[in-house]
């Protein structure tokens, strides 16, 4: 049976100033698993994301669970069950890895923080360290843990966590993708496709601002042609 | 010893100023050229309302005046983020000219209404006396101007590092839409970090009365162009290094207009500023409270 369609994207436009990046993205992710979201750098992967969230300019239909997100300031969007892992971890050099996590709560919510330390119990031993100190395997545990944090949220927006990361590290965050995509719903961006392919069972693939593939991961990575066509790479090389 | 708690007093001035600029700055990144105003039109609101207190009660008086200067500065800040700055978040050239415009018509505003001379501010006997410290005859009305700089600090530390609006506003300088997407409505804490920088703006512009005996519409922007170096040397969006520079700006220029000559004090503040933006162009306090 099909799973039902969590996030429905509509017609998604962002333009900086004359320069359009997103010509009308439309895409669906199902509820339960990892959904990868792919495509040639500068194909608008990030944009999609920082937009869908309302974090630059946009027009368009961003559907959660059927409740309309687009007109909504962007933290009332991620307010509405939506955790975030930036491009560039970004969490807060000055702050404690304690303070992290309080910033990332919300008032109300259940609190994952035995689940967070069970997927990384570095962050509890290091509850009292600066974040800026960290390195950068143990600042992506402090951004996946801030999305993670939060039980209310339905949906895991993750934009390239394995970015310049060692290959230890790298399956960490994987193990910790796949750990999260048990209990909510995984929008994962990665270059990497050899963990896209290990932990997605979906794939979107976006060029030049447009969604140019929908369809399971296995037949992109698996038929050469379309891996070629799509992500400019031979099939079969990514596994 | 004198000197030296002048230049405390002096430095206890800017800072009030140069805490709530740096907070706006590092948070916001809008550079308020209105926060002088804030200052003068508390000053002279609080002076007036300390008119209306009997002539024999000057205790009351000072205590009707820095809560009106507090709560007028905090208000006056309040209304300037509000109507003025958040239309124009995403335009800095914009902000710049508005906070530039407001400064020019609040400053005309103040000479139209109470005239451009200084107005006599009534102590308390108790702060027109000296207190004997280290051999020296220090005016109380300066210990009073440290002692409240002391106490704003020790409550803004306290506010940035003990509440979650304060690790709001920490985490905020650093990165603002990161905070916005942990759901956090950053907006909130724009007006109340205007609020705060308001309120100890009022509370110098009444405690700058204290400190000369008297008030004068030129004062606050006098004092916000050393304070703006104060928060450059000190550190955009940090309070600590705001007090710490403030202090040696205060003492810097003290010393040096007294033992040089009346200006060298003022010129040497310039070029220590010239050496840290050189040196260290973060300031030395970088972006932490």
């Amino acid at each position: 049976m099909e799973r039902p369609v969590l996030l429905e994207v509509r017609d998604l436009h962002v333009a900086f100033g004359e320069s359009q990046i997103l010509h009308g993205v439309s895409l669906d992710v199902r509820a339960g698993g990892i959904t990868a979201l792919l495509g040639r750098n500068g194909a608008g992967k990030t944009t999609t994301l920082r937009g869908l969230l309302g974090l630059v300019p946009r027009t368009g239909s961003v559907k959660l669970a059927g409740d309309e997100l687009a007109r909504l300031p962007a933290h009332l969007v991620i307010r509405a069950g939506i955790g975030y892992v930036p491009e560039n971890r970004d969490v807060f050099g000055s702050l404690t890895v304690a303070e992290n996590l309080r910033l990332a709560e919300r008032p109300g919510a259940t609190l994952r923080y035995a689940y967070v330390y069970e997927l990384f119990p570095e962050l509890r031993e290091r509850a009292g360290q600066r974040a800026g100190t960290l390195s950068g395997g143990q600042q992506q545990m402090v951004a996946l843990a801030r999305a993670f944090l939060n039980a209310e949220n339905r949906l895991m927006l993750v934009d390239e966590p394995t970015k310049g990361l060692s290959p230890l590290m790298v399956k960490r965050v994987a193990d910790a993708l796949r750990a999260a995509a048990a209990v909510t719903t995984v929008l994962l961006v990665e270059q990497n496709l050899s963990v896209a392919s290990a932990v997605a069972t979906d794939a979107i693939v976006i060029d030049q601002g447009r969604v140019t593939f929908t369809g399971r991961v296995a037949d992109l990575i698996a038929d050469r042609e379309l891996a070629r066509r799509h992500l400019g790479i031979s099939g079969g090389a990514a596994h | 010893m004198l000197l030296f708690v002048t230049g405390l007093g002096l430095g206890a001035l800017y800072f009030l100023i140069a805490a709530g600029l740096s907070l706006i700055w590092g948070l916001m990144r809008v550079l308020n050229f209105a926060h002088a105003s804030f200052f003068t039109v508390a000053a002279y609101l609080a002076w007036s309302a300390s008119q209306h207190v009997p002539a024999d009660a000057p205790g009351l008086r000072l205590i009707v005046s820095l809560a009106v200067g507090t709560a007028v500065g905090g208000a006056f800040a309040a209304l300037t983020e509000i109507a003025l700055i958040r239309p124009l978040y995403a335009r800095p050239t914009g902000q710049i000219l508005v906070t530039v415009g407001l400064a020019l018509a609040a400053l005309a505003l103040v000479q139209g209404s109470y005239g451009s001379d200084p107005l006599q501010v009534t102590l308390p006997d108790a702060l027109t006396k000296t207190t004997s410290l280290a051999g020296a005859a220090i005016p109380n009305s300066r210990l009073l101007v440290i002692g409240a700089a002391t106490a704003v600090l020790g409550l803004l530390v306290f506010f940035l590092r003990k509440t979650r609006y304060g690790l709001i506003v920490r985490a905020g300088v650093e990165n603002r839409e990161m905070v916005t997407a942990l759901g956090i409505d950053v907006q909130g804490a724009f007006t109340l970090v205007f609020v705060i920088g308001g309120m100890a703006a009022g509370l110098a512009g009444v405690l700058a009365g204290a400190y000369d005996g008297s008030i004068d519409p030129a004062r606050g922007t006098a004092i916000l162009i050393f304070a703006f170096i104060v928060v450059v040397i000190g550190g955009l969006g940090s309070v600590t290094g705001s007090a710490a520079a403030a202090v040696l700006v205060g003492e810097l220029q003290q010393f040096l207009n007294f033992y040089a000559a009346a200006g060298v004090g003022d010129f040497a503040v310039v070029l220590l500023l010239a050496a840290v933006l050189l040196i260290r162009p973060g300031g030395f306090g970088g972006a932490r409270a």
